[in-house]
């Protein structure tokens, strides 16, 4: 029992990390952590059979983040697609096109790129990461983000949309920019 | 004819919705001209593999 206490303990650092990416406040990401490891703590018999720790506890916490989100998000901030106005000439045309990223699959093998992707996560605002991260990594659909954010589907569009402007441009300039074509 | 700002907005809900069929077409069209518009898309894309790949258990020591 002793053992499995210290095993779940090990693996706090690591949640934390990541609920803190995803909650971006490191009070709710605390409170999520705890909750997991109580809820794992008291479900020891359920691990039986399953190999990996981690990913189970990953798996529970992945609920606990989304309990957090629904918990904390009762308004959502005015959306407007209004920023990247400024990428655009007045006839809606790319001022400066996208470029070819080369061979960007190769880069899923790299530490550094996923701590660059990291960097860019954490300079969206909130409720944006909270919304592109609720699509993208926990794998919801636009329905069930308008739910537990409490926003229309046009809303939540516009969200998704400024997250991916802003991801982009970021991997550009630090990434893939950085590392020459 | 669809604006590059326009055509931006359609690929990314393209990520999250089935798109009406007309809208569908007309960025197809699109696509079919513009480069910096099919970057875009394929960065999009990427976007959405490595982002599911964050923080993957496997994948930390």
């Amino acid at each position: 029992m002793d053992d499995f206490r210290s095993r779940v303990e090990r693996e706090r650092s690591y949640l934390l990390r990541y609920a803190g990416l995803q909650l971006r406040d490191p009070h709710a990401a605390e409170d999520a952590v705890q909750e997991t490891l109580l809820a794992a703590l008291a479900g020891e018999a359920t691990l039986q059979g399953r190999a990996n720790l981690r990913t189970w506890l990953t798996g529970i916490l992945k609920h606990k983040i989304i309990d957090a989100i629904r918990r904390a998000s009762r308004e959502a901030p005015s959306a407007s697609e209004d920023e990247f106005e400024a990428l655009f000439d007045e006839r809606g045309h790319w001022l400066e096109m996208p470029s070819a990223w080369a061979d960007p699959d190769a880069s899923l093998e790299q530490k550094r790129f996923f701590a660059a992707l990291e960097a860019c996560l954490q300079r969206l605002p909130q409720k944006i990461s909270q919304a592109f991260m609720m699509r993208e990594h926990l794998g919801l659909d636009t329905d069930e983000i308008c739910k537990e954010l409490a926003i229309t589907p046009t809303h939540c569009w516009v969200l998704l949309y400024r997250a991916r402007m802003a991801l982009r441009e970021c991997l550009e300039k630090d990434w893939f920019g950085a590392k020459g074509k | 004819m669809l604006s590059c700002k326009k055509a931006t907005r359609l690929v990314s809900q393209g990520l999250d919705r089935r798109l009406p069929f007309g809208q569908r077409v007309a960025l197809r069209v699109h696509l079919a001209i513009c480069d910096g518009c099919t970057n875009f898309k394929k960065q999009t894309e990427f976007l959405r593999r490595a982002v599911a790949r964050l923080g993957n258990p496997a994948a930390e020591p």
